[in-house]
């Protein structure tokens, strides 16, 4: 498990990104306890922004999104998350794509 | 600039948004174009292969100067197991022609250019600028759209929704639905540096031929999905995707799954020593025919990946991507060179003309592909790959063991794992589906 979180801090960390701080794209809408398609988030994420909490709750952190819209294909609909695109400019800036 | 008022809008600028743009300002139409990248290409993300003819089609001159990387000369299709590969390889030296089918590209470099053909053509290309919503009038035509930057709505007689496999505009206008996790797969990429000299012997290639690899088997876990390896001049691009309902369902990591493939015995000597400079994910619509969306309305039209114009069975998506964005370019620039208005009858045109071009025709022809694979994914994906390697194996190992032995252990494996219906049942439907 600690390697793998290791390992795609690695990878985000080839990739340039301009962070609009304060104003993440994405939100985690308040829940309870996670649906399933939320807490298979944690793992499918192909930037590791999903985590579960202490209280077992699933946060966001956008920084390292790659803005691919799996999150909002699997939960949108449900109501699990908000999803928009970063403000113009900002966000993931692909060298070769 | 908000006082200005356009012919058409076209809404990203990727291969579709390109395409259109460049027919449209090439046919003396006053187009904007809005993207939220950095630059043209910031954002978009494919393996990538380029087919020249669809290309050709719009800018027939391309060869002169976009940013090309190999021209492809050799492919191979791989059926993996964990440990093994058995393959098929085309390659054949009439690909070594005056001008090449098709090449590799990298996608920011290949999109500044066309972007710059773009402007070329006269369209006003604005970056750094996300469009948060469509404007429609009380009938609920499309009549602009409102962008991130400060100011009313940029007005425009129709709307060229070339925002790709994951927008927002449409979806929320709903004049289509966001896709479902069974009609999209994630796919996950990575660019892999090493010297061209390199990568010519590894691959025995000369000059600028490239070589492409395409893999199936246990490297996608049971899941629908396939592994590709194309080179690029100085660099590889290797990645792999499946469906984001079986990622869902296995709960299977897509860097994990990158990192086996990287290491599997096939590929890791392909990749020694190689830098890795970026790791890139991207939506690719699999749904077929079945999952295309309403193509056009009143004052707005969709195209390429947004309108899940991708042909997952030959895995082309540029080109469909390309070829909607002129036809709907050419679609546009009749219906105004008449001054008719661009409401939803008139832009039928849009759906006709693609109706007759290889785009409607190809994706009609494999309905029914994506349902098949998608269901039987364990089957296609772990299970003949497997039968076939140990297959492979038992033909070209020698061992004392007598030919017809072998060959009856063969059928014996297929049968206990499939059945004999089953696997009558699976060629036919395969069949079928092909048809």
């Amino acid at each position: 498990m600690t390697a793998s979180v290791v390992r795609i801090e690695d990878k985000l960390y080839q990739n340039r990104y301009l962070v609009d701080a304060g104003r993440p794209h994405i939100k985690v809408r308040q829940h309870q306890s996670p649906s399933p398609n939320l807490l298979a988030l944690t793992v499918v994420c192909p930037a590791k922004c999903y985590e579960v909490n202490e209280d077992g709750q699933v946060e966001v952190t956008a920084d390292g999104c790659m803005e691919c819209g799996t999150c909002r294909v699997l939960c949108e609909e449900s109501g699990d998350i908000d999803w928009s695109y970063p403000r113009g400019g900002f966000g993931v800036l692909f060298k070769f794509g | 600039m908000t006082e200005e008022r356009f012919d058409a809008i076209v809404v990203g600028a990727g291969m579709s948004g390109n395409a259109a743009a460049y027919t449209m300002a090439s046919r003396g139409l006053k187009v904007l174009q809005l993207e939220r990248g950095e630059y043209p290409g910031s954002k978009n993300v494919q393996g990538a292969i380029l087919y020249a003819n669809m290309l050709e089609t719009i800018i027939p001159d391309f060869r002169d100067d976009a940013p090309l990387e190999r021209h492809l000369v050799e492919q191979r299709f791989w059926v993996t197991d964990d440990t093994s590969h058995t393959g098929m390889h085309y390659r054949s030296d009439d690909f070594n022609e005056p001008a090449p089918n098709r090449y590799t590209i990298i996608r920011a470099q290949f999109d500044k250019w066309f972007s710059r053909k773009v402007r070329a053509a006269g369209a006003i290309v604005l970056c750094e600028t996300t469009v948060t919503e469509l404007a429609l009038d009380a009938a609920g035509k499309v009549i602009g759209v409102h962008t991130d930057r400060a100011g009313s709505v940029i007005h425009a007689d129709v709307v060229v929704l070339a925002e790709g496999v994951n927008g927002l505009l449409g979806t929320r206008a709903r004049f289509r639905k966001v896709p479902k996790p069974e009609a999209v797969a994630l796919a996950v990429k990575e660019m892999h540096f090493l010297p061209e000299e390199v990568i010519n012997e590894r691959f025995g290639l000369t000059g600028d031929q490239g070589c492409v690899i395409e893999a199936a088997g246990t490297i996608s876990r049971g899941m629908a999905g396939l592994g590709f390896l194309y080179t690029n001049k100085e660099s590889i691009s290797l990645g792999i995707g499946c469906l984001v309902s079986h990622f869902a369902a296995t709960l299977e990591s897509p860097y994990a799954l990158l990192d086996a493939f990287k290491n599997h015995p096939s590929i890791r000597p392909l990749l020694a020593g190689s830098e890795i400079k970026e790791y890139a994910a991207h939506l690719i619509p699999e749904g077929g025919f079945k999952a295309i969306p309403q193509l056009f309305g009143d004052g707005w039209v969709v195209v390429g990946d947004a309108a899940q114009l991708n042909n997952a069975v030959h895995r082309e998506g540029s080109n469909l991507a390309m070829t909607s964005g002129r036809i709907a370019g050419e679609a546009i620039a009749a219906i105004k060179s008449r001054k008719h208005p661009m409401t939803s009858d008139n832009l039928s045109l849009y759906k006709a003309m693609l109706d007759k071009s290889f785009v409607l025709k190809d994706l009609r022809k494999y309905k029914d592909m994506p349902a098949l694979l998608h269901t039987n994914s364990r089957n296609f994906f772990t299970t003949y790959p497997q039968l076939m390697s140990q297959a492979a194996q038992n033909f070209v190992r020698v061992d004392g063991t007598p030919k017809i032995e072998k060959e009856r252990a063969t059928t014996a494996a297929l049968i206990k794992a499939r059945s004999r219906w089953g696997l009558v049942s699976d060629a036919v439907r395969l069949a079928l589906a092909w048809r």
